[in-house]
This record gives structure tokens, C-alpha cells and sequence, in this order.
């Protein structure tokens, strides 16, 4: 198989005052080659947590208790952090959501994609290092390479440095890009172009994307295949046409229903009542249960496992089950 | 609804801030628009258009640089007396973006929820104020005991329900809403939107909703402006803006939303504005929009479009459909 | 993986929702400062520094009266007695008992020092605050005095204003408020003008809310966690400062003690009598650092951007 990315049985807590978050709870997925994969959930569901121990940038407070992490076969839960500093930046990685933040205001742009060279392709002389950086800078749509890899991060606007950091982050041509809410920070117009350049990119450098975001809008434009994570747990996941039209657990259900469509009239939208699991103490059964409509007794005391619906689709829910026959009549009936 | 008197009445609003020597950012430029009551106005368009300025120059909290805003008859550009601006507190409300910053995390939720029923003294005793707030907040969903906590205990979409029940506490008739939902997860979106429209039926309200999410705005407003760089650039029907647009941005705008329906994402054409959104500091005369429109004329750069009325309730401000 | 094959049927009937369940807040009902206390009982150092400086303060107030012996009582018959079981910390050239007046010179410097405290936050607190809400061209006056404060040596103007006034406590709280409120002053303008920008104050101008409970209910109450946290470096400071003049020979004159008295005293002994240096020296230097660990534990617990 020609899978890069493995993640098997992923659990990760994060001590805090209030006691320890179990942030994810044995999250499994896998990414091929070419591919992007994208993470939906909430804000809390542990999507950000997942990724940043694929990295392992986990915060100083936080562990993986179990699981493990194979990047092309090798696993990266057990390496030294001198080991992942190499892996990181040429063979993963990582653009974050806020493209303000993410570059450092006091060097130039051209530095900090040479930065990023110096680290990782120690083979080129600084001249070629020049030019490479000037190629990727004009790689990612921006004009004039020359003049803005003279430039400070100020000197560029919110979409132009979003640019630079997907730059910056493919300078070594990594075998896999992790975006985390790329997007969110920028404005519909800016958002569609970066969509548009990540995709591009990917044709070009054949690299594999994992995104993650909540705007289901982002993951049905970019995504092959789409994970949905709740409480710490994926409860469903499928190709993005499986999940867009043939959602199975109720709450890929709920979240698609709750979002309005722009071409259709919705009087009122679907809610999910509630609010998610405080995960310092979460709930023994399936994570959902608490904000369902369907909730069976066997919810709240026995989470449930991944049903199979075909061609790489499953979801994690008790109504699949053959003995929950009534409720599922239930919500046939419902619609 | 135009046969109805509007309850607020924008004309040739500016409000432009001193950013240094001889600058000045025209955060909100010669807007005009009429809002009606029981109906709700969605404000749509990027960071930076002017239509959270906008939406707090209405409310009072600037002072328009010139124009005029009429509310039910009272002119509120004028120096209103502080008895009439106490009285213009009671009818006009604000819903805010940020769940964490707009209430007071030293405060109790029955102490912030009754700020208006303090400042108005509309509750006779403790007793009577407190079945007040415990009225509020289960108008809004939550329960009686809330009211003794702290907001830091509450998610986001519980304290944007009390930032609602605190606007409502002084029974407005028109609530202005800036980007209420923009901090908050998918699902719990919709609870606050459905909320909002609950709310509207059962009290009449009349909103201006401002959002940069289109597909919300469409969901949840009567009529729609679209604003560019602090000037309103075409306002319709919700209906007829999603259906026939007419000007460049709007169009642009509308293409660039990313819709949950994959088949659809991948077969359909956007148009990619060129380049960012130039800075508002001393713009020059012209449309605004000139420097990205694909469909940019000679005129464009010279003269600034007015918003005309094209066809009934369609106004835009673009010399494309000026002819 | 467990089996689930066995689960009796009758758990997959529909499960009783009680609707109010989903808002519950299962968490117990804090108030910040509440909070704060957990988070501040968390952090060990912080809370023996706690200990530590309650611990002086109640020798500072009750050690006198534990000891027989009277501060400024001199015996020349017992001048330069090792600590001993009659004078625990022994006693000094004139024969005084070293424990009696080190636990009075405390008493004397944590006085000056609170005071000082007290005032820096009086006239610190009004004057930030007066600035922020003011704005315009009194925001801008007002900076300028300080500015023009802060470009002045503050010890110098201490030291005149010493010279000048009568010795005494009253003077050095006063020489030491002249410019001590400066700081104060900054931060709070600081943090009201943050606040005053917030969207839970401009709530409370749109419900018309007036500027008096605008200042008591939302700007105050969030300056405190500032203002505790100030007061907790000024405190030390202040010691230090006194401390320093009385060393200089300006502060406080016998046979009244203060921390900085005492320790000039043992200085002039050192080499033949330590014990008369060491132990107001330990009890400045453990005042000193508990204040500063205490002040650093304060900050992160009230400290809000760490709240979720």
C-alpha cells in the first residue's frame, strides 16, 4: 500500500489545572500519497491536538499515552526531538491558522525561506539557496519575487503572507503538508484564492494535504476523503462525497444540516442542542450521546464501534446496530 | 416594503477617522440606505469594509463625520439632549462578536443580564428584577440557576445567548447584531441564528445583521447590502441578490463562498479577484473597486458610481448598470 | 476490544433526554478571585512565600511582647552578647535585645512599607485613571508630568526631600510616594484604556449605563488583579528604599529600629560580631523574595488570558 501517513489508536492527554484532558481518545487514519485528507470538527474536538502530535509539537503539558505515528513505515512517536527536527520542515509540514503570527515580523521573507533551506538542504550554496527561495516565492502567485523577497512581513497583506508561509512550508518539498484552519483568518476573496493555490501545488510538487477546518464549505471544495472528529473521537469517515451525501452518524448529519445552503430555502435550520463533552471527564459511552436526538440507553455506557458502509466509509454509532431497530424506524420515519 | 415608513434611515452616512497628518481613513463613505420595521438588513463584506463602524455610528457609539441617521423620526446626527439619548438606549440594542470579550467576567450573569433594567429602573424591587432575568434567560434557553455563575464557567454559545438577553432586557425594537455568530462553531451557529429569528417573530424585532459569511446572511436577512471599502456597493432582496447580481464585487463575492456540496465546488466557475483590498487611507476619487474589477473602464477611475435604483428595490453603485 | 455481541436488547431502547441536561454546567460556581485562590494554591513556592511573610508579620506585630525585653532598653553590663537562651538573637552595643528590636525594625519597615503601598494606590489609581477616561489633551498633560517624573532620579529627589523635612516615619512614606505612585499610574491607565475599548463596556453604554457604575461595576473591578499584583513589587521596593536611607544614615535616627537601621548597625560590628548583621539581613531578604515569588504567583493566577 502506498500509504505515507499512518496514525493508529492516537491518544493524547494534556495536563492543565483543572485536571488532565484526554484531548483525543484513539484516533486511527491513514493518508495516501497525492492526497488530501481533511479533519472537521468543532473547536475542543482534539483535531488540533491530532495533528500536533503527528508533528510532535505537542505543548510541554501535553503526552501521547498511546498510539502510534508512521511516517512512510517509521514511526515518529519514539524519535528524539533532534530526530524530528529534521523530519520536520522537509519531510512534514505545518502551516497554522493565523498568517500574522506565523512569520517572524524582525527578518525578511527571503530569509526566512532560506532559514528553512539552511536547515534542511545543507547540499546548496547560499546563492542557489537565493534562487531557490526567489522560485518558490514566485511558485506560490506572488509578482515580483525579487523585490518582495527584499520585504518585511508588515509590508505584506493578510493573503500575501498566508502565501509566504505555504512557501515557506513547501520549500523542501515535503511529502506532506499539514494546514491547520489555513484559511479562517482570511476573507472569502483571499480565502478562495489560497484554496485554489493548494491545490495547484499539490499538482505541482505531488505532496499529500491534511487539512483541518470547521468550514464545511473549505473541505467539500479541497478534500478526497474527510474525517469527522467529535470528542476526541472520529465518529465518521469517508470520501467527501460519502460524507456530503450519504452521511451516516447523526453528527455529520446535524452539522450539515445546520449549515444553511446558499441555493435552497431553509426556513429554519437544524440545531445540535447542547454543547460538547468536557473532556477532563468525558463520557463513557459514545461522545454524542449527550446532544442526540436518537440517544439509546447502550450510548451513554458503551462506546460504540466503526460500522462499515462500503468503499472506505464508516461511522461509529449504536444505530447501526441491528438491535436498535425501533429507533432506527424511528428516524426513517423522521426523514 | 416600501409603501411602509422605515425605522431607520441612513443618508449620506460618513464617519471618517484622523489616522496622522493629513490622513484620514474613510472607514464609512456616503452610505445611504433605508432599514423598515420588522425585517432584517444583512450588512455583508470583507474585514476592513466599514460595516462594524457602520452598525456602531448607528448605535450611537461614534459620531457621524457628516450625514444623517433617522431613527422613528429622531434625527440622531444631531446633538440630542442626554434625556434623549437615555431614551434612544431603550430602543436600540447591540449584539457583539466576541463571546469571551463583550461580558463581564467579574460580574454574575444575573448582574449582567439586569444592567439594563438597573440603568432604566424597570424593576420595582431585587424580586421582581430577578424573575425578570430569570425570564430572559430562559426566552433565550438557559435556566434559572445560570444566573449565579460566572461567564468564564458558560461556551461561547451560551455567553452570546446572555450578551442577547441583556440586549433584550430593555425590550428594543431594533437590534443591531455585529458578526454575532462569526466566533462560534458550526453547530452552535445556527442555535444563535435560530434564536435571533424566534426572537424577531415573537417580538418584532428589526434587525441589522452584519456578517461576512454570505450563506448565513442569505439565510437569515430580508435584504442585503453589499459593502466595498466603505461604501455600500449594491443592496436588494436576499433572493434577487443571490440570483441577479449586478455588481463585479457582489459577483466575485458570491463565487468565492466555498458551498458544503462537493459535485458542485468542483464544477463551478469562480471569479478570482485579482490581488487585496487596497488601504482606505486617502483614496482617491474613482470607484473603489477599479484597481481589482475585471470588468474595470475608463470611467471607473475617474468618476465614483452612485447607488441607483435599477429596478425597484435593486440599487446598485456601478457604472456598469448605469446605462 | 470489548464484545458487544451479549449487550442486552434492552439497551437499545430509546434513553430518557431531559432537554435542561444539555445547557448543565457540572462545574461548581467560582468567582475569579476564587479561582485565582486554586490556581495561586497550586503553585507551592507561592504559597510558602505566603506562609513565610505571615509568618513575619505575626512576629512583627506579637514578637515584642513574647520578648521581656524592651527595644530601646540599653544595659551596658550585657553589650555584644552572642545569641544566647537570654537573648535569643543576642543583643547589641548598647545592650539592647537584638530579637525584641529586629521584630520592631520588621514592624517599623512593613508599616513604612504598606503605607507607602497604600498611598502609591490612592494617588497611582486616581491619577491612571482620571488620564484613560479623561482622553484628549488632559491624557496628554497628565503623560508629560509623568514623563518629566519619571526623567528625574527618584532616589535624588528622596534624598532632598529628606534633607529638607523632619526625620521621621511620616517623611520617608512621603519621599517615597513623590514618585512611587509613577508606576501605578501607568498600568492602570494602561489596562483602562484596554478595557475601555472592550465590547463589555461599550454594552454598557448602549444600555445606558451611566459613567459612575460604567467606572465601580466593569473598570474597577477589572484593574484589581493590576493593581494587587503592582502593590505586591511595590512593597519590597519600598522595604529596599528604606532599608537603603536608613543605611545612608538619612532614614529613621536611635534608638527607633527599622530593618535598614538594624542592618547598618551590625555592619559597623561585622567583623566581630556577625549575628548583629545576619538576622535583620535574612529577615529583609526573606521579606524580599516571598513579596517577589508571591507577586509572580499572583500574576499568573488572576492573570485571565490563562483562564479558558
Amino acid at each position: 500500500m502506498g500509504k505515507i501517513l499512518q496514525v493508529e489508536n492516537l491518544h493524547v492527554e494534556i495536563k492543565t489545572e483543572l485536571g488532565r484532558i484526554q484531548a483525543v481518545r484513539g484516533v486511527s487514519f491513514d493518508l495516501d500519497k497525492k492526497e488530501t485528507v481533511a479533519i472537521v470538527g468543532e473547536s475542543g474536538s482534539g483535531k488540533t491536538i491530532t495533528v500536533k502530535s503527528v508533528m510532535q509539537l505537542l505543548p510541554s503539558t501535553g503526552s501521547i499515552t498511546e498510539g502510534s505515528v508512521r511516517l512512510e513505515g517509521k514511526e515518529l512517536t519514539t524519535l528524539s526531538e533532534k530526530e524530528m527536527l529534521k523530519i520536520r520542515g522537509s519531510d512534514i509540514s505545518m502551516i497554522f491558522q493565523d498568517p500574522m503570527t506565523s512569520l517572524n515580523p524582525t527578518m525578511t521573507i527571503g530569509n526566512q525561506i532560506i532559514e528553512v533551506l539552511k536547515n534542511h538542504r545543507k547540499d546548496l550554496s547560499r546563492d542557489e539557496m537565493k534562487r531557490r527561495a526567489i522560485e518558490i516565492i514566485d511558485l506560490v502567485g506572488i509578482s515580483n519575487p525579487e523585490t518582495r523577497f527584499k520585504q518585511y512581513p508588515h509590508q505584506l497583506s493578510g493573503g500575501m503572507r498566508q502565501r509566504i508561509i505555504i512557501a515557506i512550508a513547501l520549500a523542501c518539498d515535503p511529502k506532506v503538508l499539514i494546514a491547520d484552519e489555513p484559511t479562517t483568518a482570511l476573507d472569502v476573496t483571499i480565502q478562495a484564492q489560497i484554496l485554489d493555490l493548494m491545490k495547484e501545488l499539490q499538482e505541482k510538487i505531488n505532496t499529500s494535504i491534511i487539512i483541518i477546518t470547521h468550514n464545511l464549505g473549505v473541505v467539500a471544495n479541497i478534500a478526497d476523503r474527510v474525517y469527522v472528529m467529535y470528542g476526541g473521537k472520529i465518529v465518521e469517515n469517508g470520501s467527501v462525497e460519502d460524507i456530503f451525501y450519504h452521511p451516516q452518524h447523526p453528527y455529520t448529519k446535524g452539522l450539515l444540516a445546520a449549515v444553511p445552503k446558499l441555493h435552497e430555502k431553509t426556513d429554519k435550520l437544524f440545531t445540535i442542542l447542547g454543547t460538547p463533552p468536557d473532556l477532563t471527564d468525558p463520557p463513557k459511552g459514545c461522545p454524542f450521546a449527550a446532544r442526540c436526538s436518537y440517544t439509546l440507553k447502550v450510548c451513554r455506557q458503551y462506546p460504540p464501534s466503526f460500522t462499515p458502509f462500503g468503499n472506505h466509509h464508516e461511522s461509529a454509532c449504536w444505530l447501526h446496530d441491528p438491535r436498535a431497530k425501533r429507533m432506527i424506524n424511528e428516524v426513517r420515519n423522521a426523514g | 416594503m416600501p409603501d411602509k415608513q422605515p425605522l431607520v434611515s441612513v443618508n449620506n452616512l460618513k464617519k471618517y477617522f484622523n489616522v496622522g497628518k493629513n490622513l484620514t481613513l474613510k472607514a464609512v463613505d456616503d452610505v445611504t440606505f433605508d432599514i423598515y420595521p420588522g425585517e432584517t438588513l444583512g450588512l455583508v463584506g470583507e474585514s476592513g469594509c466599514g460595516k462594524s463602524t457602520l452598525g456602531r455610528t448607528l448605535i450611537r457609539l461614534y459620531h457621524a463625520t457628516d450625514g444623517e441617521i433617522w431613527y422613528d423620526g429622531m434625527n440622531l446626527t444631531k446633538d440630542l439632549t442626554s434625556r434623549e439619548s437615555f431614551q434612544f438606549t431603550r430602543r436600540a440594542q447591540m449584539i457583539f462578536q466576541d463571546p469571551y470579550a463583550s461580558l463581564n467576567q467579574r460580574m454574575k450573569v444575573m448582574d449582567i443580564i439586569a444592567e439594563g433594567i438597573d440603568a432604566h429602573h424597570l424593576a420595582a424591587d431585587k424580586k421582581e428584577r430577578e424573575e425578570m432575568v430569570v425570564e430572559l434567560l430562559q426566552t433565550v434557553g438557559l435556566q434559572r440557576e445560570h444566573a449565579n455563575r460566572y461567564p468564564h464557567e458558560f461556551s461561547g454559545g451560551q455567553r452570546q445567548r446572555i450578551g442577547i438577553a441583556r440586549a433584550l432586557a430593555v425590550n428594543p425594537d431594533f437590534v443591531i447584531a455585529d458578526e454575532p455568530i462569526s466566533a462560534l462553531d458550526v453547530s452552535i451557529q445556527a442555535q444563535i441564528v435560530n434564536l435571533l429569528q424566534d426572537l424577531q417573530e415573537k417580538r418584532g424585532l428589526t434587525y441589522l445583521f452584519i456578517a461576512h459569511d454570505l450563506s448565513m446572511i442569505k439565510h437569515i436577512s430580508d435584504r442585503v447590502g453589499v459593502m466595498y471599502l466603505g461604501s455600500l456597493v449594491e443592496l436588494t432582496t436576499a433572493d434577487e441578490l443571490f440570483t441577479n447580481s449586478l455588481h463585479p464585487y457582489t459577483q466575485a463575492l458570491l463565487s468565492a463562498i466555498p458551498l458544503a456540496d462537493p459535485n458542485l465546488e468542483k464544477s463551478r466557475k469562480r471569479i478570482v479577484l485579482q490581488g487585496s483590498l487596497p488601504s482606505p487611507i486617502n483614496l482617491g476619487s474613482g470607484c473603489r473597486f477599479a484597481s481589482r474589477c475585471p470588468q474595470m473602464m475608463e470611467i471607473c477611475k475617474e468618476v465614483s458610481p452612485e447607488l441607483i435604483e435599477v429596478s425597484p428595490a435593486h440599487f446598485v453603485a456601478c457604472h456598469l448598470a448605469d446605462r | 476490544m470489548e464484545n458487544y455481541q451479549d449487550l442486552p436488547l434492552d439497551l437499545f431502547e430509546k434513553a430518557e433526554v431531559n432537554l435542561d441536561e444539555k445547557e448543565h454546567i457540572a462545574k461548581p460556581s467560582l468567582t475569579a478571585f476564587q479561582d485565582g485562590w486554586i490556581r495561586l494554591k497550586k503553585n507551592k513556592a507561592a504559597v510558602v512565600s505566603l506562609f513565610i511573610l505571615i509568618l513575619i508579620f505575626l512576629f512583627a506585630v506579637f514578637g515584642p511582647i513574647f520578648s521581656s525585653y524592651d527595644y530601646a532598653k540599653t544595659d551596658y553590663h550585657h553589650t555584644f552578647q552572642l545569641p544566647s537562651r537570654e537573648h535569643i538573637f543576642g543583643t547589641d552595643q548598647f545592650g539592647r535585645d537584638q530579637f525584641a528590636r529586629i521584630w520592631y525594625g520588621t514592624r517599623i519597615s512593613l508599616l513604612i512599607a504598606f503605607a507607602a503601598a497604600c498611598l502609591d494606590i490612592f494617588v497611582g489609581v486616581t491619577y491612571g485613571a482620571v488620564s484613560a477616561l479623561a482622553g484628549g489633551k488632559v491624557d496628554a498633560v497628565m503623560q508629560r508630568i509623568i514623563e518629566i517624573l519619571v526623567g528625574i532620579p527618584s532616589l535624588i529627589i528622596i534624598i532632598l526631600l529628606m534633607m529638607v523635612m523632619p526625620a521621621g516615619i511620616g517623611t520617608i512614606i512621603i519621599a517615597m510616594s513623590i514618585t512611587g505612585w509613577v508606576n501605578m499610574a501607568r498600568l492602570v491607565r494602561a489596562q483602562i484604556l484596554k478595557l475601555k475599548s472592550q465590547e463589555f463596556v461599550l454594552a454598557a453604554r448602549i444600555l445606558g449605563t451611566n459613567s459612575r457604575k460604567i467606572i465601580l461595576k466593569h473598570l474597577i473591578p477589572n484593574t484589581m488583579g493590576v493593581i494587587v499584583i503592582n502593590t505586591m513589587f511595590t512593597i519590597p521596593s519600598a522595604i529596599f528604599t528604606e532599608a537603603f536611607l536608613s543605611f545612608i544614615g538619612i532614614g529613621l535616627s536611635e534608638p527607633r529600629a527599622s530593618l535598614g537601621v538594624l542592618i547598618n548597625n551590625g555592619y559597623q560590628v561585622l567583623h566581630n560580631f556577625p549575628h548583629l548583621l545576619i538576622y535583620p539581613a535574612i529577615v529583609i531578604v526573606l521579606i524580599m523574595v516571598c513579596f517577589s515569588i508571591l507577586g509572580d504567583g499572583l500574576r499568573d493566577a488572576l492573570d485571565p488570558r490563562m483562564r479558558k
